[in-house]
């Protein structure tokens, strides 16, 4: 063996010993942070599940699950659809100011609906539902906004507290989210595409949805499903504006636990809302998986 | 010719702009309108159905609230508390994680990336309720640090992942330069990758702060009966019909959001937001 063929041997075994070192400090680094996820998020849901589908004397059972069905079937209904209409609107409302954000020819306009949008961006949940609680009452600024401008007859005035107040708490609260991130992705569009549309006599609406929503719909998408799964786990705003059945699934668990103490029926809703979610989650990946096909 | 052609052009010019102020007066009721509202009754005095404002303003309320001997006071100060142990642990965890993250080389990055992803991905309320159970038994409940730790849990999250990106926008070529000169690897760490690092970790340390001054669900299920924080005060006060206390605790809750809001760029510059979730 060469001289230059031994160092070469131990330069390798010196690397890959510096290399195995550098990903045990890399692991060792990382443990605190993976172990409180693993002990305050993982375990929690692996109890979650087994209090579901766990009978008293600790067999398999489904009972918990009819029993939700039996008892909650309008509220599993009532919470899927007001958080699909939420984030209907909400999608709708983040491509209209974004795109007016971006294809704007006022530019004054554009920056006061820049400083406008963004107030409710980290408005808490609780607060959004106090606020709604008395702008939407019958007695609230709404109404009296609407009947003072001649638009509503004060006898026809009515509270929106019920499945219209938490849409309309949820769209203020999460719409700006989604602006944020889809003027974002519109802002970083290469422009010349806009320009020859525009130039070539495209309406702004016409450039909005044939040329820039394609390219942003990923974004768009993330933001949605991101607001879907948020919106399905938040309980202030339903106890503060609907609390009274029909109502969201979060009430429901919160009433089982308080009052029935009542940990299986509680978790086998709160897993029928995660179902939820993976539906959410679910419909995002087709379309990630479908736009990695179209780009390659 | 084309004097004519400019012409229809002008004269819509007026109209259109008129209808862009009309929409935006709309869209600015729609933002302020109800936080004027509790703007309102945080001042009212006297408001009774269905006069359209209070009979009477002042400050009586306010002082109920700031009354030393008042819960609200004692509220602010354990949401503040915990807000800031939130931080402390978080970050204390975070910024190894995210180092480790974006510069060392990881077996599995990926999927610890996406267990990283998961809390925000997952609805959280089977986590609340069982962690509850859980906390009940080892008598963590109604405590601060049962509260703390379940804040932590999830603001960590997002604090690991815009660590690891404010640690991925400072270029590893300076870290070469000083260990060629002989700098030891915590001195690198501790002069200039942490320092350039310094205004995303400030921004993830800002979020994970109001997260958990926010927080109302996990402090519902873990912190009761003992646990007040702000939220759950304005909450009680609202659902027991007293609208004032509700209002102004909600308006201390706005100050810190709004105040976020309007400078949160400053933080998280673009450069940062590029590299989350690299």
């Amino acid at each position: 063996m060469t001289a230059s063929a031994v160092a070469a041997t131990d330069a390798a075994t010196l690397a890959s010993a510096a290399l195995r070192r550098g990903r045990l400090a890399g692991l060792a680094l990382i443990a605190p942070a993976l172990a409180i996820v693993v002990a305050f998020f993982i375990v929690p849901l692996g109890i979650s599940f087994a209090t579901a589908f766990r009978a008293k004397d600790g067999s398999f059972t489904l009972a918990h699950f009819e029993k939700s069905f039996e008892l909650y079937t309008t509220d599993l209904v009532f919470t899927l659809a007001i958080v699909l209409l939420s984030s209907a609107l909400i999608a709708l409302v983040a491509v209209a100011i974004a795109g007016y954000l971006t294809l704007g020819e006022n530019p004054r306009a554009v920056a006061v609906l820049r400083w406008l949008y963004r107030w409710p961006l980290f408005i808490p949940f609780v607060v959004a539902g106090q606020v709604m609680r008395t702008f939407l009452a019958k007695n609230g600024m709404l109404n009296h906004v609407l009947i003072g401008a001649g638009l509503l007859d004060p006898l026809a005035a009515q509270s929106l507290l019920d499945w219209r107040g938490i849409v309309i708490a949820f769209v203020w609260k999460q719409a700006p989210f989604v602006t944020l991130l889809v003027a974002g992705a519109m802002a970083s569009l290469d422009r010349q595409h806009i320009e020859a549309a525009r130039n070539l006599g495209a309406p702004r609406w016409r450039v909005l949805w044939d040329i820039v929503l394609p390219q942003v719909r990923g974004t768009l998408l993330v933001g949605v499903v991101l607001s879907f799964v948020t919106m399905l786990s938040v309980l202030s705003v339903p106890l503060m504006i609907n609390p009274n059945s029909p109502t969201m699934i979060t009430v429901d668990v919160a009433y089982r636990i308080n009052t029935h103490a009542d940990y299986a029926v509680a978790n086998a809703l709160c897993l029928l809302s995660l179902l939820f979610a993976a539906g959410g989650a679910a419909f995002y990946l087709r379309h990630a998986v479908r736009s990695a096909g179209e780009a390659s | 010719m084309i004097a004519a052609a400019i012409a229809p052009g002008r004269s819509l010019r007026w109209p259109r702009a008129l209808l862009t102020a009309v929409l935006l007066a709309l869209f600015a009721f729609a933002i302020f309108g109800p936080l004027a509202n509790l703007l309102l009754w945080a001042f009212a005095e006297k408001w009774y159905f269905p006069s359209k404002l209070p009979s009477e303003f002042g400050f009586a309320f306010w002082q109920r609230v700031f009354d030393p001997r008042g819960n609200a006071l004692a509220s602010l100060g354990t949401s503040v508390w915990i807000a800031v142990l939130t931080v402390v642990v978080s970050l204390a965890v975070a910024i190894p994680a995210g180092y480790a993250l974006a510069r060392l080389k990881l077996p599995w990055r990926g999927a610890i990336l996406l267990l990283f992803l998961l809390p925000q991905a997952v609805p959280n309320l089977p986590i609340y309720v069982n962690i509850a159970r859980v906390f009940y038994e080892v008598g963590l409940n109604g405590t601060v640090i049962g509260v703390v730790l379940v804040h932590a849990a999830h603001g960590l999250v997002l604090a690991v992942w815009i660590a690891s990106a404010a640690f991925a926008a400072v270029d590893a070529s300076l870290d070469e330069a000083a260990r060629n000169l002989g700098a030891s690897p915590w001195t690198c760490f501790r002069t200039i990758t942490l320092p350039l690092a310094a205004p995303g970790l400030m921004a993830s340390a800002i979020f994970v702060f109001l997260e958990s001054l926010d927080e109302f669900t996990g402090t519902y299920f873990v912190g009761v009966p003992d646990v007040t924080t702000l939220p759950l005060l304005m909450f009680n006060a609202s659902m027991g019909g007293n609208y004032q206390i509700a209002s102004i605790t909600a308006l201390l809750l706005l100050v810190p959001s709004i105040g976020f809001m309007l400078v949160v760029e400053r933080f998280l510059k673009a450069d940062v937001l590029a590299m989350v979730g690299r």
